[in-house]
C-alpha cells in the first residue's frame, strides 16, 4: 500500500484549554482531492490548522509522506511542501498580484520566473492583472491569486479552507474547475467546504466531521448520494 | 513679488520648514515601519535618533583628535552600524520576550527603553549641550549668485543642501528596497498581514531584523541631520522629536513609508509656516507653540481619518 | 534628641511624598489596571491639578493670574475637575482607537500642557513658576489665613502668632503627612468599592474580552472614558497635593516626565497593576528606594571625590542621578519580563463573565 501524502492520526487538539478536535483521523493519497464537510463549529478549519502547527496538539500525530510533522512550526511545515490557503485575508492586499506570487515562493527562491509562467498558464485571468494591487481584485480573482500563491512552492499538498465562501455561483464553478486542473498537475488537495454538494462532486473522497471527530467517510459520489448526509448537510445545496 | 514676499518667505520659513520636514520624515519612516511590521508604537525611536547623533559626534571627535577630519555624513555610516546593533540588542532583550503577548506590553517596554537610553546618554556624555559644529553657517555662495541672477535669491547654507541630498538618496534607496527587492517586498507583506505572512512561510524574524536595520539607518540620519541643522547636541532632542514624528506617521498612514515622508514634510512645513506673519506683522502662532502644531494635526487626523492620508492601517 | 527629630522628619517626608505618588499610582491603576488604558502623560494631568490648585489658592500676585485666595479644599476640588475635563476630551477622541494611539496622544497632551504653562506667562508666570503655594496645616500660620475668617473667629492675630510661636516649626509635618495618608486611604476604600461593584466587574470583563462585552451590549467606549476620567481626577488631586508639598512649582523641572510619569508607571507595575493595595505598596516601596538611593549615592560620591580629587563631585552627582534613573528603567524591564503580576498580583473579583466562557473559539 502506498503511504498517504498527508495523514492525521487520532488527533486531539484545540486552542489553549479548549479542546476542539476530539478524535480525528483522515488521510490524503497521492493525486487525490479530499473534502472535509460538516456543520458549523465541527472543527473543519481547526483540523486544517492543526496540520500547520497553529494550535496545541494533545494526542495523535500528523504525518507528511510518512514523516511525523506533529507540532512543527508553520514556517517549517511550509518549507516541507504543505501549502495552505486561509479562508479570509488570504492575499496581501497592498502587494501586486505578481508580488503576491513571489511572496508565495519565499521558501523556494530559485526558479521563480519559471513557476510564475506556469501560474499564469494555469490562471490566465491573473496574467493580465499581474501589476495590479491584489486588494483591487474581485473576491473570485483574489481566491485565484491565493491559490496561485500557494502553488508557487512545488507543493506536495494543497490545503484550501473554504475557497468558495462568499463567492457568486459563477466564481464557485470556476474555482472548482481550477481545483480539478490543479489536481491534474499532480498536486493532491485537501479542501474544507460549506458547499458540500459541489465539493463532493469534485472530490475523490470525503470526510464528514461532527463535533471534532469523523462521523462518516467515503467516496465523493458515495457520500453525496447517502440520504442521511443529504438530510444533514446538503439540504437545498445552496 | 519676490522682494516683498518671496525672499523672506522662502528663505526664512519655507526652506527651514523643508529641512525640518526631512528630519521628521526620516524619523517617521522608522516609526511607521515598526508600527506596521512589529505592530507597536516605539517610544524609544527618538532616543535612538539622539544616540545616533551622539555616536556620530564621538566618532568625529575621536578621529578628529587623531588628525582625521570627517564630514558628519561619513561619520554617520559607522554610527548607524552601532545604532543598528543597539536596535537589534534592544529588540532581542526587551521587545522579543513580548512578541506573543499583548502589544501594549511592548509599548510599555519601549517606554522604559526611552528612559534607559536617554539616561545612559546622560551618564556617558553628560546632560549639557555639546556644540556639534561651531560657527555660523554661511549661505552657499554659488547658489546665492546663481539664483540672485534670475532675481530669486536663495540663501541656503551647505548643511541644508547636504540634508536635502541625503534625504533624497535615502528615500530613493528605500523605495528601491521596498519595491524591487525580495526582503523589501516581504516587509510590505508582513506589514500588510503578519498572520498571512506566517502561513506563507515568510521568515518573519528576518523581516523584523531588516526593519530594525532600515529604521536604524534612517533614525541615525535623522538625528545627524538634526544636529547638523541646529549645530547642537542635546539629550532632550530625541524626546522633542517624538511627537512630530508620530504625527507624521499617523498623517501619512501607519505602515506607509512614503506616507511618513509626506507626513514629515507636511508637519515640518506646518511648524515653520505657523510662525509666518500671515496676518499683520506678528507671527501667526508664537514660535513657542511649534510642537503644538504637530499635535494639533495629529489629533485632527485621529478624529477625522485615523487611517491616515494614504490609507494606512488603523487599529 | 535632635538626631531623632531628623529621622522622624525624614520618615514623615517619605510618608508624604510616597503618599502623593501612591495617589498618582491609584489614579493610573484605574486607567491601566482596571480599564487597560495606557496613559503616558501622567505628568500633564498632575501639572493641570497643581497649577489649578496653585492659581486658585495663592494670595493675589502680580506675576500670574489671580491668585484667588480661595479655600484649600475648593482649590483641590477644582484641580480634580480640570484634570477630569481634559481627560474627558482626550478620551472622546482616542479611546475608540487602539491603545497605542492613546499612549501617543497622552504623551502629546502632557507636552502640550507643559508648553502652555511655559508660554502663557501672563497666566502662569511661565518658566519662573508660581511660589508661596499654601500647604495644608502649615498655611494656618500664614498671616492671611489667621487674620481672616474662620480663624479670626477663634482668636486675635496676636493670639495666633503666640500660639504658632509656641509650636516647633515642623508642627505641620506630621499633620500634613497624616492628611495625605488619610487621602490615600479614602481613595483606596472608594476604589475597592468601585472594583467590586458591577461597574468594576464590567471593567474587568471589557479588559479581558472586549468583543464579547460589546456583543453583550455593553457600552465599552463609555465605560473606558469613565475610567480614564476618574483616574485623571485622582491624578489631578495628586497634583494639587504635590503643589502643596513643593510650595513652588514651575513647568520644566517640577514636571519632568521621567520623574513623574515614568516613576509612577514603575511603581504601579512593581506593586501589581490591577491591585489597589499593590499600587500603594509599589509607590511607597519605589519612592523609598529612590529616596534612599539618593542618600547612598551622595555618600558614595563624597567618598570617591575625597579619594580622587581630580573628579568634580558636582559632575559626579548629576551623572549619578542619571545612572539611578537608568537603573530604575532596567528594574522596570526586569519586573515586566520576570514578574508581570508585580508584588501583589491582581485578584479578580468574581466576574459574571466566568460563567459564560464555555463557548470557546470555534473551528470555522
Amino acid at each position: 500500500m502506498t503511504t498517504p501524502v498527508l495523514s492525521l492520526n487520532n488527533l486531539k487538539a484545540g486552542y489553549g484549554q479548549t479542546e476542539i478536535l476530539h478524535d480525528l483521523s483522515m488521510h490524503v493519497m497521492p493525486n487525490e482531492i479530499v473534502a472535509i464537510i460538516g456543520p458549523n463549529g465541527a472543527g473543519k478549519s481547526t483540523a486544517m490548522k492543526s496540520v500547520l502547527g497553529l494550535l496545541n496538539i494533545r494526542e495523535g500525530s500528523v504525518e507528511l509522506n510518512g514523516e511525523a510533522i506533529t507540532d512543527t512550526p508553520a514556517q517549517k511545515v511550509i518549507e516541507k511542501g504543505i501549502s495552505y490557503v486561509p479562508q479570509t485575508n488570504n492575499v496581501f492586499v497592498n502587494l501586486s498580484v505578481q508580488e503576491n506570487l513571489e511572496m508565495g515562493a519565499w521558501t523556494r527562491p530559485h526558479g521563480v520566473e519559471d513557476r510564475l509562467a506556469e501560474m499564469y498558464d494555469l490562471f490566465p485571468d491573473l496574467s493580465e492583472k499581474r501589476g495590479q494591487a491584489a486588494g483591487s481584485l474581485s473576491g473570485g480573482q483574489r481566491q485565484m491569486v491565493a491559490m496561485a500563491k500557494a502553488l508557487m512552492v512545488d507543493a506536495k499538498i494543497l490545503l484550501l479552507d473554504e475557497p468558495t465562501a462568499g463567492l457568486s455561483p459563477k466564481y464557485r464553478g470556476e474555482i472548482f474547475s481550477t481545483i480539478q486542473k490543479i489536481k491534474e498537475t499532480g498536486v493532491p488537495i485537501l479542501i474544507v467546504e460549506q458547499n458540500a454538494k459541489q465539493a463532493l462532486g469534485v472530490s475523490d473522497r470525503g470526510y464528514v466531521l461532527v463535533d471534532g471527530a469523523n462521523r462518516h467517510e467515503g467516496t465523493g459520489a458515495g457520500l453525496a448520494a447517502d440520504p442521511e448526509i443529504a438530510r444533514m448537510f446538503l439540504g437545498g445545496g445552496h | 513679488m519676490w522682494d516683498a514676499f518671496g525672499f523672506e518667505f522662502v528663505n526664512f520659513y519655507f526652506i527651514p520648514g523643508l529641512v525640518l520636514g526631512c528630519i521628521y520624515a526620516l524619523g517617521a519612516i522608522g516609526i511607521t515601519l515598526t508600527f506596521g511590521i512589529l505592530r507597536f508604537a516605539n517610544f524609544a525611536h527618538g532616543e535612538i535618533m539622539m544616540s545616533g547623533a551622539y555616536l556620530t559626534w564621538t566618532i568625529m571627535a575621536i578621529l578628529g583628535a587623531a588628525g582625521l577630519a570627517l564630514h558628519p555624513l561619513v561619520a554617520l555610516i559607522p554610527a548607524s552600524v552601532l545604532v543598528i546593533v543597539l536596535f537589534l540588542a534592544t529588540d532581542r532583550f526587551f521587545y522579543k520576550p513580548f512578541r506573543k503577548a499583548d502589544t501594549i506590553k511592548v509599548v510599555m517596554a519601549s517606554f522604559g527603553m526611552m528612559l534607559i537610553i536617554r539616561s545612559a546618554v546622560q551618564v556617558i556624555w553628560g546632560p549639557n549641550q555639546i556644540t556639534f559644529v561651531p560657527g555660523i553657517a554661511k549661505p552657499n555662495p554659488t547658489l546665492q549668485a546663481l539664483t540672485g541672477d534670475i532675481g530669486m535669491m536663495i540663501l541656503m547654507p551647505n548643511k541644508h543642501i547636504w540634508i536635502f541630498a541625503g534625504t533624497i538618496v535615502l528615500v530613493v534607496a528605500l523605495g528601491y528596497l521596498l519595491n524591487r527587492t525580495r526582503i523589501g517586498k516581504a516587509m510590505r507583506a508582513v506589514s500588510d498581514s503578519p498572520d498571512l505572512a506566517h502561513v506563507t512561510g515568510i521568515n518573519v524574524d528576518m523581516v523584523i531584523r531588516a526593519t530594525w536595520i532600515v529604521g536604524g539607518i534612517c533614525a541615525t540620519a535623522a538625528g545627524v541631520f538634526l544636529v547638523m541643522d541646529t549645530q547642537m547636541l542635546e539629550t532632550t532632542m530625541g524626546f522633542r522629536m517624538l511627537l512630530p514624528m508620530f504625527a507624521a506617521a499617523i498623517l501619512g498612514g501607519i505602515g506607509k513609508p512614503y506616507g511618513a515622508v509626506f507626513g514629515g514634510l507636511v508637519i515640518g512645513l506646518a511648524e515653520e509656516l505657523s510662525a509666518y506673519p500671515w496676518i499683520g506683522d506678528a507671527p501667526l502662532l508664537s514660535p513657542g507653540y511649534k510642537t503644538g502644531v504637530a499635535f494639533a494635526i495629529m489629533v485632527i487626523m485621529l478624529i477625522v481619518r485615523p487611517q491616515g492620508l494614504f490609507k494606512g492601517r488603523s487599529f | 534628641m535632635e538626631a531623632y527629630t531628623g529621622y522622624f522628619l525624614y520618615i514623615l517626608s517619605l510618608l508624604t511624598v510616597g503618599g502623593i505618588y501612591a495617589i498618582f499610582a491609584l489614579g493610573l491603576n484605574v486607567q491601566w489596571g482596571f480599564a487597560g488604558l495606557f496613559n503616558a502623560g501622567i505628568v500633564g494631568f498632575a501639572a493641570v491639578g497643581a497649577y489649578t490648585y496653585a492659581l486658585l489658592t495663592t494670595a493675589e500676585s502680580p506675576f500670574h493670574i489671580g491668585g484667588f485666595g480661595l479655600p484649600l479644599p475648593v482649590g483641590m476640588a477644582v484641580a480634580m475637575a480640570m484634570s477630569a475635563l481634559i481627560a474627558g476630551i482626550i478620551g472622546l477622541i482616542c479611546i475608540r482607537l487602539r491603545s497605542d494611539y492613546l499612549a501617543i496622544a497622552t504623551i502629546g497632551i502632557g507636552e502640550i500642557i507643559k508648553l502652555i504653562l511655559k508660554n502663557e506667562t501672563d497666566i502662569t508666570n511661565g518658566p519662573r513658576g508660581i511660589n508661596k503655594i499654601p500647604r495644608a496645616w502649615e498655611h494656618f500660620s500664614e498671616e492671611r489665613f489667621y487674620t481672616s475668617w474662620p480663624m479670626s473667629w477663634f482668636g486675635t492675630p496676636e493670639n495666633w502668632e503666640a500660639f504658632f510661636d509656641g509650636l516647633p516649626n515642623w508642627y505641620w509635618q506630621p499633620l500634613f503627612a497624616g492628611t495625605i495618608v488619610l487621602v490615600v486611604f479614602i481613595i483606596y476604600k472608594m476604589l475597592e468599592r468601585a472594583r467590586l461593584s458591577p461597574w468594576g466587574r464590567m471593567m474587568t470583563a471589557i479588559r479581558e474580552n472586549e468583543p464579547a462585552s460589546r456583543a453583550a451590549g455593553k457600552d465599552v467606549t463609555r465605560r473606558r472614558i469613565e475610567a480614564f476620567v476618574i483616574g485623571a481626577a485622582i491624578m489631578g488631586l495628586g497634583g494639587a497635593l504635590f503643589a502643596q508639598h513643593l510650595r513652588l512649582i514651575e513647568p520644566t523641572n517640577t514636571f519632568d516626565p521621567s520623574k513623574v510619569t515614568f516613576l509612577v508607571w514603575v511603581m504601579l507595575i512593581a506593586g501589581g497593576s490591577g491591585n489597589n493595595k499593590g499600587a500603594i505598596l509599589g509607590a511607597y516601596l519605589i519612592w523609598t528606594i529612590w529616596s534612599a538611593s539618593e542618600l547612598l549615592i551622595s555618600g558614595g560620591i563624597a567618598l570617591i571625590s575625597s579619594t580622587f580629587d581630580t573628579l568634580d563631585p558636582s559632575i559626579l552627582a548629576t551623572r549619578a542621578g542619571f545612572l539611578r534613573m537608568m537603573l530604575i528603567g532596567i528594574l522596570m524591564q526586569v519586573i515586566l519580563q520576570r514578574y508581570p503580576g508585580g508584588i501583589l498580583p491582581e485578584v479578580r473579583p468574581a466576574s459574571p463573565k466566568a460563567t459564560k466562557t464555555t463557548a470557546g473559539p470555534t473551528g470555522d
